[in-house]
């Protein structure tokens, strides 16, 4: 009886076609509720940003004396007035441009330096590959807190070079990942054998080290944003980042600062956009990093 | 042990050269040279030229990289443009008052991100998990200079029970074991606190639960070990580990506590960095950012070595 259950059992399997990686990635994704809320909270973000003009009831910058700091709920003013009377629901609306901007760009700067940076010291070895990583390790003897407000302090405020200074921040982590898992594949056999064979250099780099390294430096790279979303609004709150009139959360946080005591609840509100933004790009970065099944 | 920590040392030294020639670069990366910010419009061109041979910058970079390498040696960190004074004497008072704000914090921190850790790593996958873990996620993701305002906002603004800014009655910076003093530091310590939480309850869960994955575990508990015996195995092992992430945390509040010395008017070197920054004192600016970041390279080290003598293994592999 059991026997025959086995055998029937056995003819009737049919071969499993495997499905393709990125397949297997997305159906485990889809299957994770948090990653998947995560998902959804950044592509609002993401389309609030893009459609802020549609979706922002009144104007960012313009402002009324008449209307400083009203409380939320004021008819008109559905989240508030901040401290020069401009609208807090356009500016927090029209914020999540330069926030997610800022946040974002430097780690894709990073990625695509520091992947190539890393897998050209991985790929190379040698005294090339001591060279660059040692460089990275003086990088790394800083805080990145201290790095980034170092940098940008050294430069002078602004838009560009606190993107400069977050990306120079990022660089040296995202190498040493890079750098880390290219080692490891270059000493794999197929390497081997595409070297045997006569495969040029760049050819083995494109083919076979890049498709099996790419994703572990992605993943890590994603669990970034997170940190570079905190940072690059705390250089605007220091005054470092953006310049007033400009909406960045991390900046109306600054500038609300002032107001705790006659508007609180007002004051805090870019914050909670900042704590939203950072929390759904980590939760979402942590399903993808077991989706993927990566360990860095 | 001892040829491995002198081993460190010598690893040490690069990176400590490399460190120095970062922040010797970073006022010579600014636009012009660190005096054309505070030189008197009406300055002429004989008086700037004397200005900047007085102050050494006529020199060739190396050269000039050489001679201030040779002054901070022997403590000189130069003179502080705003103010005048020595810039060691500023930034010494200044990272006493840090050092207290990220060592209280980091202890906090510690002990939270411990209890949190064990539990969700005991209780894997309960309720008391998912609790512990979404605390610590909540604790890695908070911007925290945001939290520190809505602390404010709790128990300065609404509740009046404690002071929302700097660190003694008065605005007086220098720091005493009293009453009046701690009450300034409760909501800034707390604030800063929450990173370390986070990331050491992470570290410690993980570690918890391939702690107790091992086989090492399963054979105590056959040999009839009570659960409190195989609770030190446990903390036994996680220990190298989390001293070790608990150091680095240190390390990291201790150069990153700029946001939150702002919000608090917290009198440490993020307050003067930032006073430095606007001001353009960029002797200053080096100053402080060379010691904070000195410290961190030597804090890495005590941290390598501290993790060896209690894990041996490390120093094997």
């Amino acid at each position: 009886m059991a026997v025959g259950a086995m055998d029937s059992r056995a003819t009737i399997t049919p071969i499993q076609v495997s499905e393709g990686y990125w397949r297997g990635v997305a159906r485990r994704l889809s299957r994770d509720p948090v990653a998947m809320v995560a998902l959804a909270i950044i592509v609002a973000l993401v389309l609030m940003a893009v459609f802020a003009p549609y979706l922002a009831p009144g104007d960012p910058i313009k402002g009324s004396m008449l209307r400083r700091l009203k409380p939320i709920g004021t008819p008109g003013y559905p989240l508030g007035a901040d401290e020069l009377g401009r609208d807090m629901l356009s500016r927090l609306i029209y914020g999540a441009r330069l926030s997610l901007f800022m946040g974002v760009t430097p780690v894709l700067a990073a990625f695509a330096l520091g992947s190539a940076l890393g897998i050209f010291a991985g790929y190379v070895g040698g005294a090339i590959n001591t060279a660059i990583m040692r460089t990275i390790d003086v990088f790394y003897a800083f805080p990145s807190v201290l790095l980034a407000v170092a940098l940008s302090g050294a430069l002078g405020a602004g838009l560009t070079n606190a993107l400069v200074s977050l990306t120079i921040v990022f660089i040296p982590p995202i190498t040493r990942v890079a750098e880390s898992v290219t080692t490891q594949v270059r000493n794999r056999d197929y390497v081997e054998a595409a070297r045997a064979s006569g495969a040029h250099g760049f050819t083995i780099v494109r083919v076979h080290v890049l498709g099996n390294v790419l994703s572990p430096i992605f993943v890590y790279a994603t669990s970034l944003i997170s940190v570079s979303m905190i940072l690059a609004s705390g250089l605007s709150f220091l005054g470092l980042g953006v310049r007033p009139p400009e909406p960045e959360w991390g900046l109306m946080l600054n500038t609300l600062r002032t107001a705790i005591y006659v508007s609180p609840l007002v004051a805090a509100l870019p914050g909670v956009m900042i704590f939203i933004t950072s929390i759904s790009f980590n939760l979402f970065s942590d399903g993808l990093r077991t989706a993927m099944d990566v360990r860095t | 042990m001892l040829i491995y920590t002198l081993k460190r040392l010598l690893y040490v030294l690069p990176v400590a050269f490399g460190v120095s020639v970062v922040c010797f670069l970073l006022v010579h990366i600014t636009p012009g040279d660190p005096l054309t910010a505070v030189m008197p419009i009406d300055a002429s061109a004989e008086q700037q030229a004397a200005m900047r041979a007085a102050y050494g910058f006529d020199k060739p970079l190396p050269v000039q990289y050489v001679i201030w390498l040779g002054k901070v040696m022997i403590g000189d960190l130069g003179t502080s443009i705003a103010s005048g004074r020595a810039v060691l004497t500023e930034v010494s008072r200044a990272v006493s008052n840090t050092l207290i704000l990220s060592a209280v914090a980091t202890a906090i921190g510690f002990f939270f991100g411990c209890l949190f850790g064990f539990v969700a790593g005991y209780y894997r996958g309960s309720p008391v998990d998912r609790l512990a873990s979404a605390l610590s996620v909540l604790g890695v993701s908070v911007p925290h200079y945001w939290l520190g305002m809505v602390l404010v906002i709790i128990f300065s603004v609404q509740l009046n029970w404690l002071p929302a800014t700097g660190a003694g009655p008065g605005g007086s910076a220098d720091w005493a074991w009293n009453w009046d003093h701690i009450r300034h530091l409760i909501l800034p310590a707390i604030t800063m606190s929450v990173i370390p939480m986070g990331v050491i309850a992470r570290t410690i869960r993980a570690l918890v639960a391939e702690i107790l994955s091992q086989e090492f575990i399963q054979a105590l508990a056959a040999k009839g070990m009570t659960d409190r015996g195989i609770f030190r195995h446990v903390v036994k092992n996680t220990a190298p580990t989390a001293l070790a992430v608990m150091g680095l945390q240190l390390g990291y509040l201790l150069g990153g506590s700029i946001l939150i010395e702002t919000v608090f008017s917290w009198p440490g070197t993020g307050f003067l960095l930032n006073a430095a920054i606007f001001q353009r004192d960029l002797p200053l600016l080096q100053g402080t950012i060379l010691v904070l970041a000195m410290f961190f390279v030597l804090l890495n080290l005590l941290v390598d070595v501290l993790q060896t003598a209690l894990d041996p293994r490390i120093q094997r592999s």
